[in-house]
């Protein structure tokens, strides 16, 4: 299966009329038949036939690493817009390792407008969000540049064990940091981070074709950039599932590679 | 290439009321697309005869008013639009008693297939506008509208597809054009139909005219088949933007 294209399946399609295959995400049974809910790739692994959705907006989910623009300071907290239906709360005690004094200005620590990397730690039924901002990496964002991309193609951008990332870092030379609500955050030479930016949308645009990190490796060669490949098995088809697979590679720092290992096994 | 001619001939020797020499049953021709818009997170096209829709979707997203909100799940709010240019006698911009209705009942054709529970107080707009009109605006509509939500990447059960059927004359006749709709000065029944194309449920059935019972469960036997391709459009469409 994985070596040909994916199919492109639609709402409504019929992708299986047997008891033998389970419904995964992105499908219903209806009496034998399971059917798309949703516009993606057909995927199945092993009994579990899903979908890896194309399209869509961010559902924010715990243990998430988002980026988040402070749009509101409230008594005790900020709120930040995180590129979902739904905005997310950053409370005073979460928001730095320091100790924040009651009545403190707030905007002393993030002010209106600024980016930060932050961990989602709650969200409630009602999509109520909560994050913090106390672990290794989340930090406020200076400088730089902010792009926007489908975060369903986030998986992909950051790739197995964050080969993806990793080799646009290397070549670049440009810090990224891939929030999992779609935001990207690229800071570097000017001219690199033009470069690192084409590379990611061409990615996103491309994430649904096979051979990636091959013409990725191209591109960036094209432009005349020296690729060290990482030791990673081409062809991350499971990869862009979405939520089962998270690769946390996401910091401006490479010693974070092994902890993206550890949240594989969670 | 002869028997063609000789075909074509036959048929509209057969069903003279129709002008553009369609049998009873088929539609006009249709081109479909989606992804049109690109600010918009779901968008299609749809062009069915001389009638064309655009549809933009946007969200899930954050509903104010806030007594609007409903927080058991999203809501789906749509908005149908003719342009001034639309029609041969020019449409006056703005809102108006047939365009509400017409969101009105294009809202409730789609619900039926749109689960929204993972998106409680949140809300997904839905606009429909139409650049060329020629009956059968509100089933365009509908139809562009089911692609866009489903470009947008939201949790359908299933498509819908719509398309009118009525009398014209004494004839049932599919997908009226404006010709047949104005027949005989409005003497036409025209009966829009939305349906969920994989169980043939029924989402939407307005009736302009008078029609007996009988020729009413014809008629909708009728469309079933119509309803079957212009689903088939509408998924290839869909799929066509990642080819």
């Amino acid at each position: 299966m994985s070596e040909e294209q994916k199919k492109v399946v639609v709402p409504g399609e019929i992708l299986a009329e047997s008891m033998e295959v389970l419904p995964g995400f992105g499908t219903y049974r209806n009496e034998k038949k399971i059917i798309a809910s949703r516009l993606g790739l057909l995927s199945q692994e092993g009994k579990v036939i899903k979908i890896i959705p194309l399209s869509g907006k961010y559902l924010p989910q715990r243990n998430d690493i988002v980026i988040g623009q402070v749009f509101d300071i409230l008594i005790s907290g900020w709120r930040l817009e995180i590129n979902s239906p739904y905005s997310a709360m950053l409370s005073m005690k979460e928001a730095s390792h320091d100790f924040i004094n009651k009545g403190a200005d707030l905007t002393r620590y993030y002010n209106l407008e600024d980016y930060v990397v932050a961990k989602i730690v709650n969200v409630t039924s009602q999509n109520l969000i909560d994050v913090s901002m106390r672990g290794p990496g989340l930090k406020k964002l200076k400088g730089g540049r902010i792009i926007k991309i489908n975060p369903f193609k986030v998986p992909r951008i950051i790739g197995k064990k964050g080969s993806m990332v990793s080799m646009i870092k290397n070549a670049t030379g440009c810090k990224i940091v891939v929030g999992q609500n779609g935001l990207v955050w690229i800071q570097g030479d000017p001219a690199m981070e033009i470069i690192a930016i084409q590379t990611i949308t061409k990615i996103e645009q491309e994430s649904h074709l096979n051979g990636l990190t091959e013409k990725i490796k191209t591109y960036l060669e094209q432009h005349g950039l020296t690729v060290v490949k990482e030791e990673s098995h081409d062809e991350q088809h499971d990869d862009h599932s979405g939520h089962e697979h998270r690769q946390d590679d996401q910091y401006g720092e490479q010693h974070d590679e092994q902890k993206g290992e550890e949240y594989e096994e969670n | 290439m002869t028997s063609t001619v000789n075909n074509m001939m036959n048929r509209k020797v057969k069903n003279m009321k129709r002008t553009d020499g369609r049998s009873q049953t088929d539609v006009r021709p249709i081109t479909a697309k989606t992804g049109v818009i690109k600010k918009a997170d779901g968008s299609a096209y749809f062009k069915i005869g001389n009638t064309t829709a655009y549809a933009a979707v946007y969200g899930p997203r954050n509903l104010f008013p806030r007594f609007l909100q409903d927080p058991k799940k999203g809501i789906l709010r749509c908005n149908y639009n003719m342009l001034p240019f639309s029609a041969s006698d020019r449409v006056r911009p703005g809102p108006s008693r047939r365009s509400r209705e017409i969101s009105m009942i294009t809202e409730k054709a789609l619900l039926p297939v749109l689960d929204l529970d993972a998106y409680p107080n949140a809300v997904v707009d839905v606009f429909i506008e139409l650049t060329e009109t020629d009956a059968g605006s509100r089933c365009a509509g509908i139809c562009a509208a089911a692609m866009a939500l489903a470009d947008a990447g939201l949790i359908m059960k299933d498509l819908v597809a719509a398309v009118s059927v009525g009398k014209v004359g004494n004839d049932l006749v599919v997908d009226l054009d404006g010709v047949e709709e104005h027949y005989n000065e409005n003497e036409s029944t025209d009966i829009p139909v939305a349906m969920i194309p994989s169980t043939h449920e029924i989402t939407l059935l307005q009736c302009d005219g008078i029609i007996a019972k009988e020729e009413l469960f014809k008629a909708i036997d009728m469309v079933k088949p119509a309803m079957q391709k212009i689903a088939e459009v509408q998924r290839n469409a869909l799929k066509e933007k990642y080819r």
